[in-house]
């Protein structure tokens, strides 16, 4: 029991809160709490402090919108929660969609797709990137927000809060692309949301930091990680996940026997590398 | 031999500067293709037209950059009026919306949808009066409209539930009386819709007794037409100032330049056809 503990415990917690936080928006529109309102494009926590989608906001900008000072005021704490803290631990701890690319990903481990498919992936991670310079482009030309009207993140948590009409379509498109198309796929290569909170979460404290005199090489944390390529210095050099591609899932942590992996605040993980 | 190696090297291998431009056009041409197929896809989900917003909401342009999808409105309706479009709905998904035949906007005094909203994609200022209170009977959620052939009461059954269904009665719907010539003794009581004091809350059709309701409530760019500024009310004041707004139009016929008996023995079908 305890190793179980000890093997999950972040994936249990990370669980609990995408799931926690469904039913709490589910239960503001179902019973009227007033705990956390609305939906992750933008939400009334406590009925008071509002939180939005920086992102969502980035795009009505390019579109031409008005910024409301409620809007701007969400963005803020949104934007100072994910840059100083969190870094992209959105895509881990709160997106719905995780969860459906966390079993694609497990199934296609224990199907064997991954021996079928090889090692090599066919397509770059940077792809990302270019989707989210495409949906400002396309906002700005054609005055709408171009990905909120694509989105399978917004689809599925609206449709979770307020009913999900054919949007478990987007639910099974995507684990069926990350299954049998690309690994890791929608996530690690295509979200331009994940690559928004790439970009966001670049200088946020809470980092994943290596220690490579307790490290025995076994490479677990390299294949359960879904973005390995931010675990480049594991078993060569002492150093902190400083991609702003790393989820801070946490994965990588749990399955270390080592104490090779850890979190750390990342100024004190510099610190000590200067120190050296 | 040796001075042969790098150049075979050459051959089959690309340049760093080549491969970063061959990637760098594969992106344009992967981002574009992808660019077509969203626009394209975008393009259709926000083509629609019948679309009744919640109060306050700014025009439908404006409202689809603006709405942010959250659905804070919907969960301040009390009534479970508004929903946000789902796929499947053929409306700009995850955009808030109402079917009045099914749950109508019972106009709450304290608007509870409006003030709540995030980006301003429901303006407060659009549904306040003068003094700055908050007026649901200035909202703007469409028109009704009433189809003559198929409302009982313009047929001559007696029926006012529209009119006593509609919160701003006397006002937005009125009954207008006319003698019903097939009988000779009794009375048609005709609803009529009065356009400037309607808010489209859909009460009227929500309550209409026919199989399909005979009055039904459109966005007001689909239910009104618009006269320009070349027909004034001569009578009214008011409306002459518009005719400061209209300018000349110059239209030019062209003349025949043949005489008219050339026209008249020449292939005259060949105009027609």
């Amino acid at each position: 029991m305890k190793t179980l503990w000890n093997n999950y415990r972040y994936l249990f917690l990370r669980r609990l809160t995408q799931i926690g936080l469904l039913f709490l928006y589910f239960g503001a529109n179902a019973w009227g709490w007033t705990i956390i309102q609305g939906n992750l494009s933008s939400s009334l926590i406590f009925g008071t402090i509002p939180m939005s989608d920086p992102y969502a906001a980035l795009q009505m900008l390019f579109a031409g919108a008005m910024m409301a000072t409620n809007l701007l005021i969400g963005v803020a704490i949104a934007t100072a929660f994910y840059f100083i803290i969190g870094g992209r631990a959105f895509c881990s701890w709160v997106c719905p969609i995780n969860m459906v690319t966390d079993a694609a990903s497990f199934t296609r481990d224990l199907i064997g797709m991954n021996k079928l498919t090889g090692v090599k992936q066919p397509a770059s991670r940077n792809i990302r990137y270019w989707m989210l310079a495409l949906s400002l482009i396309l906002s700005a030309v054609m005055g709408v927000t171009a990905f909120e009207f694509i989105s399978p993140i917004s689809m599925v948590h609206r449709g979770l809060v307020f009913g999900i009409g054919f949007g478990w379509a987007a639910v099974v498109i995507i684990f069926l692309f990350d299954l049998f198309v690309l690994k890791n796929g929608w996530c690690g290569h295509i979200c331009p949301l994940g690559g928004f909170y790439s970009i966001l979460g670049k200088f946020s404290l809470i980092r994943v930091k290596h220690t490579e005199e307790n490290c025995t090489l076994c490479m677990k944390c390299k294949v359960v990680c879904p973005e390995n390529q931010v675990l480049y210095m594991i078993g060569k050099e002492s150093l902190p996940v400083l991609s702003g591609e790393c989820t801070n899932c946490a994965r990588c942590i749990e399955v270390c026997d080592d104490d090779a992996l850890n979190f750390s605040i990342r100024s004190m993980a510099q610190n000590k590398k200067t120190g050296e | 031999m040796s001075e042969n190696i790098p150049e075979k090297k050459k051959k089959s291998a690309l340049t760093d500067r080549r491969k970063f431009i061959l990637n760098m056009a594969r992106g344009v041409g992967i981002a574009s293709i992808s660019g077509f197929v969203w626009s394209a896809f975008v393009d259709e989900v926000t083509a629609s037209q019948l679309l009744l917003r919640p109060p306050g909401a700014l025009k439908e342009e404006d409202f689809l950059k603006t709405c942010i999808k959250c659905g804070l409105c919907v969960e301040a309706c009390p009534y479970d009026t508004l929903v946000l479009a789902k796929p499947g709905d053929h409306k700009p998904l995850g955009t808030p919306f109402f079917t009045p035949r099914e749950v109508p906007c019972y106009m709450c005094p304290d608007i509870p949808c409006v003030p709540i909203c995030p980006t301003g994609a429901l303006d407060t200022q659009s549904v306040s009066n003068d003094d700055g209170q908050l007026d649901i009977n200035i909202a703007d959620m469409g028109l009704a409209v009433v189809d003559e052939d198929s409302c009982i009461a313009f047929w001559g059954i007696q029926c006012d539930a529209c009119y006593r269904a509609c919160p701003i009665l006397g006002q937005a719907i009125t009954i207008e009386y006319q003698k019903n010539e097939r009988t000779g003794k009794h009375a048609f009581m005709k609803p009529i819709v009065h356009a400037d004091a309607c808010t489209g809350c859909g009460m009227c059709e929500r309550a209409c007794v026919t199989e399909k309701p005979a009055i039904y409530i459109l966005p007001r760019e689909v239910a009104q037409g618009k006269a320009g500024d070349y027909y004034i009310k001569g009578w009214d004041k008011d409306d002459e100032k518009r005719l400061e707004n209209a300018h000349e139009i110059k239209t030019t016929t062209e003349i025949s330049k043949q005489s008219a008996s050339d026209k008249l023995n020449g292939d005259l079908l060949e105009d027609l056809y």
